[in-house]
């Protein structure tokens, strides 16, 4: 049954309501190899009992003609969303053993459109990292490896649990979350697609918050089709959020096929700085000629504050995440620390919060707390907010000349798991191509456009305006025909 | 910008982060070097911008102010380090 690990959601799709096997049988065969597959150390949990319930009510489903879009999909949850019952860490200490008693919306959505959950998918403590080395429960392994070069390598992140799962076929598809390139640099280093949607299309409801003007969710899959199937799924209007856009959801697959014959490309020319990476550089200029040939326009043009855009995050996201985390004071779920007898709260939650939280977290919440104090809330958050104004502007102006944006993912391959890896500002530049788009709220996704030398995956990013996903989709898969990605196969 | 101890430890306090004294020397030096590289967004002309505060450019709704799922005390309580009596239970606070 291994081959069932192989196909495509879409494909997988067809042949159980062809009833070529069933959705046990599917479930099982993924069961299989991700229990073979335990020292990527994709998963922080596996919900395997629970998995082989719901694909027998798939089963029973596709008797009754009652169907879901995704009905007898295994599908990971990156652990950031609530799922009923199943324990939620955030990749972090403090939330250890925390089992919500609701369902996040996204991950309720894919429920109830069939999808099978074979459990949570490891990740950065609280989404902050690019790399998964920040996790409390070990980092991922990615499944690709350096031709000619011992050691294993990072998935990215923070969905790098995500990332490794699908590239790795443990899953056919995974909810990742991505606040300044969280979706889309892992997938960029996996060799998968991964997709982050306008701020607005997924309800961000039961997902645990990081930067809460930013964190979007959205799919990662191994082709463009299948994160189209799995977005239509996972977005819609939300009550609960009140930042839920209550617009319908177009059919993102209906959207695909129809090429880019007179799309006019942006080609950003500040994002190929001095230095950039000649592999990046030269796989990018690639992707303009696959466009061309294809019958679409490149235009050169300017995003004058691209320079900015790390810096600003740096201020935006700690300072939301300062607010966002000091839910964890040991008070309602999670690690409680307890002093000495007769200690006062203040003290329970400082130990709690110093016990709980990993390196980077309580750097990024120091960082937050010291831009929003009094005395420099105007000089550091006020002037953020600006700058990000001006970040935006850039886009809106950009999209007056051109339909899509096409950029590299990410400066670099996957790094070693073991490289040395104590400057942050290093490790914030991995997501120097990706921030801009978070910070403007429009949608961006990765697609695997080719290998380095070494053999590694690169991906390409393609950029839209607002609520204008389906010409992303459009972009993406006629990069992806045109690339031949060579995927992993599935693991033996 | 550079953080000295006195500051890190205001920080700390504020953000209700226990930093051994240990500590507080290697955090102020990260952190400084993290608030000088931010620095540079001082050179970017902010005059007459309008602050951008959210990530939509969608009017947020307005809502009711209604309990939507209330009357569920255990479900409330079932994660927490310590409950008792339908309560959350703190270390004292009243003397």
């Amino acid at each position: 049954m291994t081959d069932l690990t192989s196909l495509t959601i879409a494909a997988a799709r067809d042949k159980l309501a062809n009833k070529e096997f069933t959705a046990l049988e599917l479930t099982e065969a993924h069961l299989e190899a991700m229990d073979k597959s335990k020292d990527l150390n994709a998963f922080i949990t596996t919900t395997a009992d629970l998995a082989r319930a719901r694909a027998k009510e798939s089963d029973a489903r596709f008797q009754r003609g009652t169907a879901g879009a995704l009905e007898g999909i295994p599908l990971g949850i990156k652990d950031l969303f609530c799922t009923e019952g199943v324990e939620t860490t955030a990749g972090s200490h403090i939330l250890e053993g925390f089992k919500p008693p609701y369902e996040s919306t996204v991950s309720q959505k894919l429920r109830d459109g069939g999808a099978v959950m074979l459990g949570k998918l490891n990740m950065d403590e609280f989404a902050m990292g690019s790399s998964n080395l920040s996790s409390y429960f070990g980092p991922v392994k990615n499944p690709w490896k350096a031709k000619n070069r011992d050691g294993d390598l990072v998935p990215g992140g923070s969905s790098g649990g995500s990332a490794a799962a699908v590239a790795g076929h443990l899953v056919m598809g995974a909810t990742g979350t991505d606040t300044g390139g969280s979706i889309r640099q892992p997938a960029s280093f996996c060799g998968i697609v991964g997709v982050k949607p306008t701020y607005g299309r997924c309800s961000r409801w039961g997902i645990v918050a990081f930067a809460s003007s930013l964190d979007q969710a959205g799919p990662m899959t191994r082709n463009v089709r299948d994160a189209a199937i799995m977005l239509t799924v996972m977005c819609g209007h939300d009550p609960k959020d009140s930042t839920s856009a209550p617009l319908a959801v177009p059919d993102f697959e209906a959207a695909l096929g129809q090429g880019v014959k007179g799309l006019r490309i942006g080609i950003p020319k500040e994002y190929r700085p001095e230095g950039l990476n000649g592999e990046v550089a030269a796989l990018w200029d690639k992707g303009i000629q696959w466009l061309k040939a294809a019958g679409a326009t490149p235009v050169e043009i300017s995003l004058p504050h691209t320079k900015s855009a790390l810096p600003t995050y740096y201020i935006v996201a700690p300072a939301e995440a300062s607010s966002n985390l000091a839910r964890y004071d040991g008070v309602r779920f999670g690690l409680r620390e307890r002093g000495l007898l007769g200690d006062s709260l203040d003290s329970m939650y400082s130990k709690t919060r110093a016990a709980g939280f990993g390196t980077e977290v309580k750097r990024r919440i120091l960082i937050g707390t010291y831009v929003l104090s009094a005395g420099y809330y105007d000089a550091y958050y006020l002037k953020a907010q600006k700058v990000r104004a001006l970040i935006a502007k850039d886009f809106t102006d950009a999209f007056d000349k051109v339909d899509a944006i096409l950029t590299p993912t990410a400066p670099t391959a996957a790094f070693g798991l073991d490289d040395k890896q104590d400057d942050p500002i290093a490790m914030y530049l991995n997501d120097v191509f990706t921030v801009p788009a978070s910070l403007a709220g429009i949608p961006g996704a990765s697609v695997p456009a080719g290998l380095n030398s070494e053999g590694l995956p690169l991906g390409l990013q393609v950029l839209t305006k607002r609520w204008d996903e389906e010409t992303m989709f459009r972009v993406c898969q006629v990069l992806e025909e045109a690339a031949n990605f060579p995927s992993l196969k599935a693991r033996p | 910008m550079s953080l000295d101890n006195a500051t890190i430890r205001r920080i700390a306090t504020l953000a209700r982060i226990e930093v051994p004294a240990a500590e507080l020397e290697a955090a102020a030096a990260k952190l400084s070097g993290i608030l000088s590289w931010i620095e540079q967004l001082r050179e970017v002309n902010t005059d007459n911008v309008t602050p951008m505060s959210g990530g939509t450019d969608l009017k947020l709704p307005w809502r009711a102010d209604i309990v939507t799922e209330g009357g569920q005390p255990d479900q409330v309580l079932a994660n927490a380090p310590e409950a008792h009596g339908g309560f959350f239970v703190v270390p004292k606070v009243v003397e």
